[in-house]
């Protein structure tokens, strides 16, 4: 026997079979025995919970059914995006920042190469910016669809996440079609965009938009009447404006609670003071609230994408600054890889000094003169900022993401406490948070 | 321009003399007679707004008998410069506004704009405030309530770490957004990594709450008067703060065609 005892060490008894242990549940058994003479009960919903958008954990004390206090606990799906960058180029990091919210992530990488480019002092030409704000707006109706999907599948209406799922796919196809990938693009570059859009952009794009125009009303029919969802929405999760504005909170949720906050109109970037669109917003500040707000977004989105379509003008997808702007002109080829056959020949055959050029440029990247820059976007979860430092080299010195899963997820509780158990997952559901983004 | 071949190291005690552009601009001493012999690289002594470290040879390279001239090449570390008035737009309307609040304000007669602000930076369009941390709590207050100021958001706290030779190298940032006005504006304190302890803000903006546990988790700042100041995204029980300069990003060397390739942070940095 030791002089202290271990006061979890399995306790054992001696029999035929030899020493069995009895395992009890570590602190478990006391936590119990503290609380058990007062109906409190401490649940742990998580980390992994099929109602959560990803890893997250939840720490919920009961009373009966009421929350009394709930805790989250994040960091589960902490990648290290944010320190992967300052050992990549600045071309590089959209790759690594992509990945962050992946649900939007045209977000990350637009209000990073923005902030690039703030650094840099050089203005995208407008067909770029032209179709940065069509991607964007694509990809805002994608993450909208998943945030109704999911929540519907949280609240048991398993027809919302089939239906929202698979307008979804639509997203993806189309943007897989003009940008290569489904996900985790990296299209959006400092200094403009990869290359331009493929041959017949634009039929695809409307076809897409008439199939949405048709679909959309089907959440009204399906959801925005039915009496157990609104049961289940309305009034629940109630966070009021002043509330939002002492947490930080942003985005729809902003919004439901009646201050018309997008900052593609209060700060418009990108030329999106040139779109006529609606900023739709609620004052009830609950769930239900919210779910209205995003279908509406998802209309407007479909508004800005038309005229985006109206604005594209034929010119250059990237700065012309050479010393910025990757050397080749790609275009999509037969394999569905961006290519220039033509800059492969001159670099390779004709001119050494270009080959020179590709190859720093490609390797080393290009220098960013020091100073820091803060631009915020609005992501389809709210304001989405980046902040980079650069000292001066070819990699940043800092990227930090201003998340908005990150500073909406501390409203929970706030939302969730004095409520019944089963409405913090409509609550959650409402505030739409993506843990990849929020962790980083 | 600046006078190339010049041996004493340029800026040194200048304190913002030189204007303006003096700070950023490369100053190259990399002509004959400058030699490649050890030398004091030259850093402006704007104490703790200092932001970048300095540079010696183009490619990083050091100790190798460098005689292709990139290995002269000096750069002193980057310090924002103080920016002048009139700062332009409404940045001289919130200064003065500060100002103003900051000297009606009774609870610390005496402690004006001067004493909390050591120095404005306008850069890129952007405000930023180098703010002594004593006051930090108290400016805030004054930014959030005063009717004339009214940053009544704060979009985020995070931190940055400029590197070891760099005097005050933890630098904490904080966001403000003023939605009546539609104004953003940087707060930033310096700390030492020996004494990397700032007051919290939590009681003025309660979304500073995970904000600073995020900065202590990844950066190890303090800070003072926060209710649980625990980490976030890191396990509990992790040591060290991953986003220090001082911490490697870690990674195993990957091997392709027969060639082994560095993980990242240790392959050939061209900064």
């Amino acid at each position: 026997m030791t002089e202290t005892q271990d006061p979890y060490a399995a306790s054992s008894r001696e029999t035929t079979e030899g020493t069995v242990y009895t395992v009890t549940g570590g602190d478990w058994d006391e936590l119990v025995s503290e609380t058990s003479g007062d109906e409190r009960i401490v649940i742990n919903m998580g980390p992994q919970h099929p109602s959560t958008h990803g890893v997250l954990r939840l720490v919920l004390e009961l009373s009966g059914e009421t929350v009394t206090d709930a805790r989250l606990v994040i960091g589960y799906l902490h990648t290290g995006i944010e320190k992967n960058c300052e050992y990549r180029t600045w071309t590089q990091g959209v790759t690594f920042v992509t990945r962050a919210d992946y649900l939007a992530p045209l977000f990350n990488e637009t209000a990073y190469c923005l902030s690039v480019e703030r650094l840099l002092g050089v203005e995208v030409p407008d067909r770029a910016a032209t179709i940065r704000v069509l991607l964007m707006e694509i990809n805002r109706i994608g993450s909208h669809l998943v945030a109704l999907a999911t929540g519907g599948m949280e609240l048991g209406a398993l027809t919302g996440m089939t239906n929202g799922f698979r307008e979804r796919e639509e997203v993806l196809h189309l943007l897989e079609f003009l940008t290569g990938l489904r996900m985790n693009h990296a299209f959006v570059r400092p200094g403009g965009v990869v290359q331009d859009l493929p041959e017949g952009y634009e039929e695809r794009i409307r076809a897409f938009v008439d199939v949405m125009k048709g679909r959309l009303p089907g959440f009204h029919k399906l959801l925005t009447g039915n009496r157990i969802w609104r049961e289940r929405l309305e009034g629940v999760g109630y966070l009021p404006l002043d509330g939002c504005l002492a947490l930080g909170v942003t985005g729809p949720i902003l919004r439901s609670a009646g201050l018309a906050w997008d900052l593609r109109q209060v700060d418009p970037y990108l030329g999106y003071e040139h779109y006529d669109f609606d900023v739709p917003v609620e004052t009830a500040a609950d769930s239900f609230a919210r779910y209205l707000i995003r279908v509406e977004e998802m209309h407007q989105s479909l508004r800005i994408i038309e005229q985006a379509l109206e604005r594209l003008e034929p010119g250059p997808v990237m700065v012309e600054d050479a010393k910025i702007a990757w050397p080749a002109r790609l275009s999509i080829g037969a394999d569905g890889m961006g290519n220039s056959l033509e800059h492969v020949r001159r670099i390779m055959g004709q001119s050494m000094e270009s080959l020179i050029h590709h190859f720093k440029l490609v390797t080393e990247g290009f220098k960013v003169p020091p100073g820091q820059a803060y631009v915020p976007i609005e992501s389809p979860r709210g304001e989405l900022g980046a902040h980079l430092v650069s000292d001066g080299g070819t990699r940043p010195l800092r990227v930090h993401l201003r998340d908005p899963s990150f500073v909406n997820l501390q409203a929970a509780p706030a939302m969730c406490e004095g409520g019944m158990v089963s409405d913090v997952i409509a609550a959650l559901a409402s505030l739409d948070p993506v843990m990849g983004g929020c962790d980083r | 321009m600046s006078t190339s071949g010049d041996a004493k190291p340029p800026g040194t005690g200048a304190g913002g003399a030189s204007g303006p552009t003096g700070a950023s601009n490369p100053d190259t001493t990399g002509s004959a007679g400058t030699g490649f012999g050890p030398q004091e690289i030259a850093r402006r002594d704007v104490s703790g707004s200092t932001a970048g470290r300095a540079r010696e040879g183009m490619f990083g390279i050091q100790g190798s008998g460098d005689t292709s001239g990139f290995g002269g090449l000096r750069l002193p570390g980057y310090a924002p410069a103080p920016a002048e008035r009139p700062y332009g737009g409404w940045f001289d309307e919130v200064a003065d506004e500060a100002a103003a609040a900051l000297a009606d304000d009774p609870d610390a007669p005496g402690v004006g704009f001067d004493t909390c602000v050591h120095q404005v930076t306008v850069d890129r369009g952007e405000m930023t405030w180098y703010v002594d941390r004593e006051h930090l709590v108290r400016l805030a207050r004054t930014l959030r309530d005063d009717p004339a100021l009214r940053f009544e958001f704060c979009s985020g706290i995070s931190g940055v770490d400029y590197g070891e030779d760099v005097p005050q190298q933890l630098h904490v940032v904080v966001q403000l957004l003023s939605m009546t006005y539609r104004r953003r504006l940087r707060l930033e304190i310096a700390l030492d990594l020996d004494d990397a302890r700032c007051p919290s803000l939590v009681d003025v903006y309660p979304t500073a709450d995970w904000h600073e546990r995020e900065t202590w988790d990844m950066f190890g700042v303090v800070f003072e008067g926060h209710p649980s100041l625990t980490r976030i995204l890191m396990p509990d029980d992790w040591n060290g703060h991953p986003q220090l300069k001082s911490y490697p990003l870690g990674g195993i060397p990957v091997e392709y065609h027969d060639a082994e390739i560095p993980p990242p942070d240790q392959r050939r940095a061209y900064t």
